[in-house]
């Protein structure tokens, strides 16, 4: 069933990437780290499904509120750092 | 119509990593998979599976408010502590995900646990539920989600503990330093051990399952605190991206729960980078990945390599000025102790006087400089130093000796020349960048203490060495000033 396809899958995205990052260059790591970061905070889906599973805030819920806070620290500080230096790396092209 | 928004946030997440790999579209990248983010945010709250919203807005609405805090509040040099904490964050939802998954499967009990994940082609026990006897039927999903729960439990607390380590560490809340204590190694064995052992007693199911949920929650925390404590410093930027590819894996391991495949995906290219990160950074340091993990480098002072204690030679601000003031070419190389200095935009302004004084100035830039990848060029950019003027290690070296001053800011091991000649030292054969080779060398140095690796740098003691001894800032603002009242 399909097991095996998010295995097929999960094999297949880790490929592609080291196809994608193996090229970056050493000064943008810090920033693709940053971003990678925020992306990894996508486990608020997870915590979004587990906190909406019923209606009321029974111990489940509890568990994915506090899921979707942490999660969306991560992604929301994540998206915003990076966007930050990434913009100082841009100003500084401009004014050269 | 679920599917198809996580495919386009999918293909979104892609195309932003490889943006972000390149200066000229870098931002744009980052706000396409922020986009992606979006999408997979608003398409799973539309999903037929949420039927209540409160919770989720009010976690949301109090996630941004403190990510927004944090991401405008931090300085760009506590960058690297600042990625550990949101990793820590990201971890530890993924544990709670695991964990709330594990809590809503006994709360409901299976049949409908399974139904609510694969939908109506499993739901076939739904017409005569006490016929089917439905845990030998999907003993194979079954056994599947519960692998998939404890490796989600798992790799997010490592990662969750192992990152608040480092930042605590990075921070200076507690030492560097590497730890280690007796027996750590046996110790960490048997909690391995017992993790395994509350594995396989949670995924067989039965009256212990719950009661080893906890166990494997347990101890993963403190597996991450004792798998970051014994490394420390020079090493910290392998952790780092180590720790940002776990909480990667452990989203998509949380994905492999709920069948999910934009969890899969991202976590797993988020993992995946990640892994590549800490390679290069290895590679950088001629240390194998093992090696850094078993750690401890640098923990116990390493016995004085061996003979003539020479006291370096100091020289002032003004010495310093001097000698700068008649120089060609110089490199400056930076390193962690010019981000605790926040010498940055004072070392840019030197800078450009040494320019407008005929000078070649370039900034030559280890890889493994500061507390993560890419820690130096984020500081300098910051600056608005000029990006033609930052110089990777291997462009710089061979034109090392035609340079008149290098001037190394609070950088140690990364110029320690040990690591070409002196065999027997733990760095022998760590690329370095050959400051020694250039005529004169200028240590800007804040006390006579060792590097983070806790070795004597020859460097110091070299004839054409001279060390500035103060904080970097107030040493390089002298010079400044001095450059400015002629």
């Amino acid at each position: 069933m399909n097991i095996l396809l998010l295995l097929f899958i999960f094999a297949l995205a880790g490929f592609l990437g080291f196809e994608l990052i193996s090229k970056v260059p050493s000064q943008l790591h810090t920033p693709l780290m940053s971003g990678s970061n925020a992306i990894s905070g996508i486990t608020i889906v997870g915590a979004i499904i587990a906190t909406g599973a019923s209606t009321g805030l029974n111990f489940t819920a509890i568990l994915g509120f506090i899921a979707v806070i942490l999660a969306t620290i991560n992604v929301v500080g994540g998206y915003l750092v990076t966007d930050r230096m990434l913009a100082m790396f841009h100003n500084k092209k401009k004014g050269k | 119509m679920l599917t198809l928004a996580y495919i386009i946030a999918s293909i979104l997440f892609i195309f932003g990593i490889k943006m972000l790999g390149s200066a000229a579209q870098a931002r744009r990248g980052n706000v396409v998979s922020a986009v992606g983010m979006l999408i997979a945010i608003v398409a799973t709250m539309m999903d037929q599976h949420v039927l209540s919203y409160t919770w989720i807005l009010a976690g949301i609405a109090i996630g941004s408010a403190l990510g927004i805090v944090l991401a405008y509040s931090v300085k760009m040099t506590a960058m690297p502590e600042m990625v550990a904490l949101l990793n820590g964050f990201g971890g530890l939802g993924s544990l709670l995900v695991g964990w709330a998954e594990a809590e809503e499967m006994r709360r409901v009990g299976w049949p409908h646990y399974l139904e609510n994940l694969f939908g109506p082609e499993l739901s076939l026990y739904d017409v005569n539920l006490q016929a089917i006897d439905w845990v030998a039927k999907f003993s194979n999903e079954i056994n599947y989600i519960q692998i998939a729960i404890a490796s989600a439990i798992i790799i997010g607390g490592i990662t969750f503990t192992g990152s608040v380590l480092a930042y605590a560490k990075l921070s200076g809340m507690v030492s560097g330093r590497a730890m280690v204590f007796k027996g750590q190694k046996p110790f960490n064995a048997f909690l391995l051990l017992a993790m395994l052992a509350a594995t396989v007693l949670f995924v067989q199911g039965g009256q212990w399952a719950h009661v080893s949920l906890f166990a494997i929650i347990i101890v993963s925390l403190v597996l991450g605190i004792l798998g970051v404590l014994p490394i420390g410093g020079g090493d910290m930027p392998v952790v780092i991206s180590l720790l940002n590819s776990l909480s990667g894996l452990a989203a998509a391991a949380a994905g492999f729960i709920i069948a999910n495949n934009v969890l899969i995906v991202s976590g797993c290219l988020v993992g995946t980078s990640g892994i590549i990160l800490s390679v290069i950074m290895c590679k950088a340091m001629n240390r194998s990945l093992k090696n850094v993990l078993v750690g401890g480098f640098g923990s116990s002072a390493q016995e004085k390599s061996d003979g003539d204690d020479v006291e370096p030679k100091a020289i002032s601000a003004s010495d310093a000025y001097h000698v700068l003031e008649a120089a060609q070419r110089v490199v400056f190389v930076p390193g962690y102790g010019m981000a605790v200095a926040q010498a940055q935009h004072v070392v840019k302004e030197l800078g450009q006087l040494l320019e407008n004084n005929g000078a070649e100035v370039s900034y030559a830039i280890h890889p493994v400089a500061g507390r993560m990848p890419g820690h130096m060029n984020v500081l300098l950019a910051e600056a608005d130093v000029p990006y033609e003027q930052l110089v990777e290690m291997d462009t710089v070296n061979p034109t090392m000796p035609s340079v008149d001053v290098a001037i190394v800011i609070g950088a140690n091991d990364v110029v320690n020349p040990a690591a070409i000649n002196e065999t027997t030292s733990p760095i022998y054969g760590m690329p370095i960048i050959r400051a020694h080779e250039a005529k004169s060398v200028f240590i800007l140095k804040r006390g006579q203490g060792t590097g983070f690796s806790g070795l004597q740098n020859k460097l110091f003691t070299m004839p054409n060495a001279s060390m500035i001894y103060g904080d970097a800032k107030a040493t390089v603002a002298a010079i400044v000033s001095e450059f400015k009242s002629m």
